[in-house]
């Protein structure tokens, strides 16, 4: 059963979501990578304002290779997550709802993932090409400095992935 | 004595690159193919078959099978009658990269310094590995090398003692750890003894043979099928969401080694393998 949702979302449907289950998005979703994670971790520090706002947003973590011309983008499949775990928390427990990528989380996530009813979602490491098909649009929105780390703002339809870590901290790889 | 100008080979890395960013090698499609066919799990099998679904879009649309399209390694074999003009071939590697990562809207992932961190918008320098051998021909081998995997590769000092069952330990060791992170099912290379830089080089070139080939040495082919068997019945599966299938292939290269060491390394990388190659003299 594949269950659609559009976001962003409200935390009353994301604590429905049950680990395992196939989701399939559709919306818009901020993109974000190492680089731009530790931008943001300093504006944080040092009490400055974030370029995005974060409530009950979904931050997808990926670098997208160039679009050929004509075309939305290139390749768009996930990075490994953990290494924006130094970062999550923070983020989650400024309104982060939602995190898409792939692989483990370090348990400090899992707890802000259950004190904040939000989840983790996996898409399929290594279909980038695939994955691209369901990108309606994508913008850069800052850091464009950051070559294919710029934080991004994409329109997706009927992303798949997979409920990797529920809001109750049920996670699917073990 | 073969004179072979130096832009001939920028020509050549040039259209490894793009060519195999879009295309992976038959062996490595024929193996995922099977694969889908043979995975005991239906999530595997899903996962499995959008990886084939992937590989086909990639190819029809020329878009790269994963956005990771890796830092640039590049395995030289120049052959001692050769003589090398028009250039230094490393700027001809380099600029063979430039072209590929430019013209084929591959991902730029290179940063100038590992600490300060600034893209180099060309993902050059490549890593070149050259090697001098008999006859009059350059070999290039292109084996772009996605990060995902490369976090995950280990590399080990045994103690002689520790011996074949060491070995094993260390390699399942290692794919435990990586997990789904390094996007299951792996191709895995190792290099067991020479010393501590020879064994990580065995490893990554172990990755460029072709699946279904069998290793040359008889015990170490066995080696490697039974790890390829222990490997598989870890469970951790496609994408790491369970099933029989984590790795396609184990390969594993050895050579000489200290009377005190037993060097293991364990070079992890994805289903999208990616290696090709191509002979410049061939008459």
């Amino acid at each position: 059963m594949e269950i659609k949702i559009n976001l962003p979302t409200t935390k009353e449907e994301i604590i429905k979501l049950k680990c395992g289950d196939f989701v399939s998005i559709s919306g818009e979703i901020y993109v974000a990578r190492d680089a731009a994670h530790k931008r943001l971790m300093e504006l944080i520090k040092e009490g400055r304002p974030l370029p995005i706002n974060l409530e009950n947003e979904a931050i997808y973590y990926m670098g997208p290779s160039p679009a050929r011309p004509g075309r939305i983008i290139g390749s768009a499949g996930p990075t490994t997550s953990s290494r924006m775990d130094f970062a999550a928390p923070t983020l989650l427990d400024m309104g982060l709802l939602v995190m898409i990528g792939k692989g483990k989380r370090s348990p400090e996530v899992h707890e802000a993932i259950k004190r904040n009813g939000a989840v983790y979602f996996a898409a399929i490491g290594g279909a980038g090409a695939l994955i691209s098909k369901s990108i309606e649009s994508s913008e850069i929105v800052c850091y464009e400095d950051l070559g294919a780390e710029a934080i991004r703002r994409l329109t997706v339809k009927d992303f798949p992935v997979v409920v990797a870590i529920d809001s109750g901290g049920r996670d699917i790889y073990g | 004595m073969r004179r072979i100008d130096v832009s001939l080979i920028t020509q050549k890395v040039a259209e490894l690159f793009e060519s195999v960013n879009y295309k992976l090698s038959d062996d490595v499609s024929k193996a995922l193919r099977n694969a889908s066919e043979k995975e005991e799990s239906a999530l595997g099998r899903r996962v499995l078959s959008s990886l084939c679904e992937n590989m086909d879009v990639a190819e029809n649309e020329q878009i790269p099978i994963c956005q990771d399209t890796g830092m640039a390694v590049v395995f030289l074999e120049i052959g001692q009658e050769v003589e090398l003009v028009g250039g230094y071939i490393e700027d001809a590697v380099n600029e063979g990269v430039r072209k590929a990562y430019e013209e084929g809207y591959l991902r730029k992932s290179v940063v100038n310094d590992p600490l300060e961190r600034i893209n180099t918008k060309d993902n050059t320098p490549a890593i070149i590995h050259e090697r001098i051998v008999k006859g009059d021909k350059v070999k290039i081998t292109v084996a772009p090398k996605g990060f995902g995997s490369e976090n995950m590769s280990r590399l080990f000092m045994l103690k002689p003692a520790q011996g074949v069952e060491g070995v094993k330990d260390a390699v399942l060791e290692t794919v435990k750890a990586a997990g789904p992170n390094a996007c299951p099912p792996f191709v895995i290379g190792v290099g067991i003894g020479g010393d501590f830089e020879k064994a990580a080089l065995m490893a990554k070139h172990a990755l460029t043979r072709e699946i279904g080939s069998k290793n040359e040495k008889e015990e170490i082919n066995s080696l490697e099928e039974e790890l390829l068997s222990s490997i598989n019945s870890l469970g951790i599966g496609p994408a790491g969401l369970g099933g029989s299938t984590t790795a396609l292939a184990v390969f594993i290269e050895t050579y000489p080694t200290h009377i005190a060491g037993l060097p293991v390394a364990v070079n992890m990388c994805c289903h999208v393998s990616r290696h090709r190659s191509a002979v410049i003299g061939e008459d």
